[in-house]
């Protein structure tokens, strides 16, 4: 579901790149290249992201292709990497390897969380920025850091919801506030989704988008969840515009009192 | 004469005249969507006909599903 252009008529806008789905998908996890291929189409999503491994055989065609066809964007990530050295270069190998600007600057503190090394993320910003890099930066919920990465001139903010690949959605819907309300580039819920009111939650919080993979990838119809995740962020995304009422602590009739 | 370079993460022995782009042939990988590094950094696609160094640490990188 595309959502029609009055209703978003900025787009996500990422560098000079303006996208009309607020939908990125990830690539990981997909069962075969086909599943892949019907939920990327079903997501409506038109940036996708790729992570940059050792080539050991020539194989089949690969999932570049699949995007290069279905007119996708690619989005490399430097997922794996520990240190600021090891994700400037892997950002620069997949500059040459595929030909884009655009990176999906993601360091890993440690295995078992996979949360972002804060220290190391900011470094690797400020180099790869400084090198002429589009920089999406996957960061912890931490409205100061995503003020810092802001400083230091990333396209876009991409605050976990939780740990990649748990679904336990939204963690800490304050902490995505404050960053929103500080926000000057587009701020996109990145990791922790679980199913599509997830993804609205994240739109009516007042995100520019959302990021997600294992959610789609790693349901048991990930096509018809491509689905769901598309309608939700659209229906996320109206529903902010729309202005939510405030939350009361006592009840308000909603019909006219009784003569 | 042969050298010994170090191809993602194995000893490989390889002609003293090999390149890059003729690794890329010995390896049955296409030239397209791959990126090069030698001893920790980027080996750009124009150097590819360069012979590479005795003791060279060359990684070779490509796109996957990931994130």
């Amino acid at each position: 579901m595309t959502p029609p252009e009055e209703v978003v008529p900025e787009g996500l806008r990422i560098g000079s790149r303006v996208y009309r789905s607020r939908l990125i998908m990830g690539t990981g996890g997909a069962a075969n290249l086909d599943v892949l291929e019907r939920a990327l189409v079903a997501s409506g999503t038109e940036l996708t992201t790729v992570a940059m491994r050792r080539a050991d055989s020539g194989g089949g065609p690969g999932v570049v292709d699949l995007l290069r066809r279905l007119d996708i964007d690619v989005l490399p990530n430097t997922a794996g990497c520990r240190t600021a050295a090891e994700a400037t270069l892997t950002a620069q190998l997949a500059r040459e390897a595929l030909e884009t600007d655009l990176i999906k600057l993601e360091i890993a503190g440690d295995d078992r969380t996979l949360l972002p090394d804060p220290i190391e993320l900011l470094d690797a910003a400020v180099t790869l920025v400084d090198d002429g890099f589009v920089v999406l930066a996957y960061t912890n919920d931490d409205p100061i850091l995503a003020a810092r990465l802001r400083d230091c001139g990333v396209a876009a903010v991409m605050p976990l919801g939780s740990p990649i690949g748990t679904g336990l959605g939204i963690a800490n819907p304050h902490n995505l506030e404050m960053i929103v309300a500080s926000a000057t580039v587009p701020i996109i819920l990145d990791a922790g989704i679980g199913t599509a009111s997830d993804a609205a939650l994240a739109m009516e919080l007042g995100c520019d988008g959302v990021l997600l993979a294992s959610a789609v990838n790693r349901a048991d119809d990930p096509v018809a969840m491509a689905s769901a995740m598309s309608a939700a962020v659209y229906a996320g995304s109206l529903a902010r515009g729309a202005g939510r009422i405030p939350k009361r602590f006592w009840a308000q009739a909603s019909s006219p009192a009784r003569d | 004469m042969t050298i010994t370079i170090e191809v993602n993460g194995e000893d490989r022995q390889v002609a003293d005249d090999t390149t890059a782009a003729a690794l890329l042939g010995i390896l049955g990988l296409p030239e397209r969507g791959i990126a090069i590094a030698v001893d920790g950094a980027v080996h750009h696609r124009g150097t590819w006909n360069a012979p590479l160094a005795d003791g060279a640490r060359i990684d070779i990188l490509t796109a996957v599903q990931g994130g």
